[in-house]
């Protein structure tokens, strides 16, 4: 028996590893029944693997059997690897288990399609309708909407977990058309306009009725594979802008394609995962929700590939020299956020002090900003006195001189045949 | 001028109110332990009163908002001498100014008593994440800590509201003291020499049968969820940082 589950585990654990949403925040739900478990709204890492991901959820398929054939999946039809399917109770033991032990945050649940769509939704219903009705269990639950189910199941599902997603999987309707020909975006747009309509639903409902029950109060998210079929980084961050203003994305998931398949519309296998421009990419979206820049400003027509050597705020920058030298103690919040060196907490920080006095270099430093990358973009009282104007590559080369990235070392592996 | 104080918060709010009725010059804020006498400066034991400390308590209650009170008692957490310091010039740079000053980063105390106080949460929420259950026999369930700082006393709500249907016992064996879970509420427990060597070196004896399978699901779990290709040891380390891996049952 515990063999058996052991090789279920290590066979769906895999399988499902290439789904890289792990967060476990935004759900507040409360332990009042006794139970176990509870929301955190700002979510636990509870380890981390070997390549730096967090494992917060236990994150497995409910089986890897699956009737579609998608080109760049682990688990499609045509693909000869170990299949195996948990039982519900197998999920729900194994999920309480693992809860006890505060070795998770909670469970992710997903599943390769069997039968057909809402054979499959069903399956994952029941995992969790146990979960919280027969277990009482309180922790986080994310569940992945399988696309082309019916509206009443994912409508009661939403009941229960704390956060929904669906993936896009390629970035453009061309993409997935070429290495996915059964799927399409409108079956994932579908799902994530039904859900949000009744998130919004539910919200307007507690306004007035306080004992109206939570509607996916960790929201929704998506993935996209990134890598795997020739998108600039314009086309995948434009689709990514519009899904989280459609549809109130928590976040949009990029996965840089790790060769699985010989297929010859997908990248070589050995080929290395395009990790530098996921973390470019990852960067650019973070700018997009926490510093106030509209897309169009870090991507468009004349810049539709983002600079791999330095990141894109810099390169914002550095293409808008106009808008610098920026004094700290006059400009107002937003500016201090779009400067190279100074992040969120900084910038909050500056803010605050400066009305206490103006602010000195050092000052600047023990608040944390990294005054190497931002002095050439700054003045503030004690600032050396500026005799010439630098080009931004003079600039540019200044700061590479001066950072070492964390890149650099890849580079130079590549360039090792053995 | 060097006070001399006992180490706990009581000790250090009674130094802030001796300080407002004396006002030396010069004066240094120390703890009995590093406390080194020094031939040419007087120096002054602060004996704890309760009155006293209760007097600093409340005005600090009237001058700081919410998040800068939790910031004070994480700093005094972090038991390092110079955040006792610290926190004494950031009371008296608040009490001397009739304003709020607490906005002001550019003051170094302000800034130091923020950055324990992010020490202290961050240790904290490692804890949270950080803790491995393991089951014993008769049902409870146990761990040993030896966090850098003294957290026991913020993680209690959170396992407490979380763990509300198991009983469970989170031990300090740095500091000699532990919480413990009953269904109903938590205890504060302290055990002798011989049961803490117990707990720590017998830890498998004493453990459920079924403690072996979970652990071993988790470990292959841990395995199976890694992807080989994008191996990056340095996050790894810097996210799950070496001292800490004595806790972890993935790790073993």
């Amino acid at each position: 028996m515990s063999e058996r589950i052991r090789e279920k585990l290590s066979i769906l654990a895999d399988a499902a590893k290439y789904d890289v949403s792990c967060s476990s925040s935004g759900s507040k739900r409360k332990n009042d029944n006794k139970g176990l478990g509870n929301g955190h709204s700002s979510g636990i890492c509870h380890t981390y693997t070997e390549d730096g991901r967090c494992v917060s959820l236990l994150k497995i398929l409910l089986t890897n059997h699956c009737i579609f054939d998608c080109a760049y999946c682990v688990s499609r039809k045509s693909n000869d690897i170990e299949r195996a399917a948990f039982t519900v109770d197998e999920v729900v033991q194994l999920t309480m288990n693992f809860y006890r032990r505060n070795y998770i945050e909670g469970l992710f649940l997903s599943s390769g399609i069997f039968k057909n769509a809402d054979f499959t939704m069903e399956r994952l219903l029941k995992v969790v309708k146990k979960l919280r009705l027969e277990e009482r269990y309180n922790g986080y639950i994310h569940l992945k909407t399988i696309p082309g189910a019916s509206e009443e199941l994912v409508r009661e599902a939403g009941m229960y977990v704390d956060r929904m997603s669906i993936n896009l999987e390629m970035p453009t309707e061309a993409g997935l058309k070429l290495l996915a020909p059964d799927k399409s975006h409108q079956e994932v747009i579908k799902p994530l306009g039904d859900v949000q309509r009744q998130i919004i639903q539910f919200k307007e409902e507690k306004k007035v009725i306080k004992s109206v029950p939570q509607f996916v109060p960790a929201g929704q998210s998506t993935q996209m594979v990134i890598g795997a079929t020739p998108e600039t980084d314009k086309d995948i961050m434009h689709t990514a802008a519009e899904f989280y203003k459609n549809f109130s994305l928590r976040r949009v998931y990029y996965s840089g394609y790790i060769p699985i398949s010989t297929d010859n519309r997908l990248p070589l296998l050995g080929t290395q995962p395009p990790l530098i421009r996921e973390n470019r990419l990852y960067q650019t979206d973070w700018l997009m929700r926490f510093y106030g820049f509209h897309v169009n400003e870090l991507l468009n027509d004349a810049n539709p590939h983002l600079d791999v050597d330095i990141d894109p705020k810099l390169s914002w920058a550095l293409r808008n020299l106009q808008f610098f030298p920026v004094d700290i103690n006059i400009a107002s919040y937003q500016m201090i956020l779009r400067i190279p060196g100074i992040g969120v907490s900084s910038a909050r920080k500056i803010v605050q002090a400066r009305k206490f006095g103006r602010l000195r270099i050092d000052q600047l430093k023990k608040i944390g900003v990294s005054y190497n990358r931002a002095k050439y973009f700054i003045t503030c009282t004690d600032s050396p006195p500026m005799f010439r104007d630098y080009q931004a590559t003079q600039i540019k080369s200044f700061i590479l001189a001066e950072s070492q990235s964390k890149y650099l070392k890849n580079d130079i592996q590549q360039l090792n045949l053995f | 001028m060097i006070y001399v104080f006992d180490g706990s918060l009581e000790g250090l709010l009674t130094a802030v109110f001796e300080y407002h009725e004396r006002r030396p010059s010069n004066l240094i804020l120390t703890t009995a332990e590093c406390y080194q006498p020094d031939v040419f400066t007087a120096s002054h034991r602060i004996d704890n009163d309760p009155e006293k400390a209760d007097r600093v308590w409340k005005a600090l209650n009237r001058k700081l908002s919410a998040t800068w009170l939790r910031r004070f008692y994480c700093a005094y957490l972090s038991e390092i001498p110079e955040a006792f310091r610290d926190l004494f010039e950031f009371c008296r740079y608040i009490f001397s100014n009739p304003s709020d000053v607490t906005q002001n980063y550019g003051n170094p105390h302000v800034l130091a008593v923020a950055g324990y106080a992010r020490k202290v949460e961050r240790e904290k929420h490692r804890m949270e994440a950080f803790i491995r259950f393991q089951q014993s026999s008769d049902g409870l369930f146990y761990c040993g800590i030896d966090p850098d700082f003294n957290v026991i006393p913020l993680i209690m709500k959170h396992f407490k509201d979380r763990y509300a249907d198991q009983s469970w016992v989170i031990y300090d064996y740095k500091r000699h003291y532990g919480i413990y879970y009953n269904l109903d509420k938590v205890e504060e427990i302290c055990l002798n020499q011989e049961e803490e060597k117990n707990l720590k070196l017998q830890r498998d004896k004493i453990t459920s049968e079924q403690e072996p399978l979970y652990a071993a699901l988790w470990k292959d779990y841990f395995k199976s969820t890694n992807i080989k290709a994008r191996k990056n040891t340095k996050l790894h380390v810097r996210h799950v940082p070496r001292r800490y891996w004595k806790y972890l049952t993935e790790k073993e």
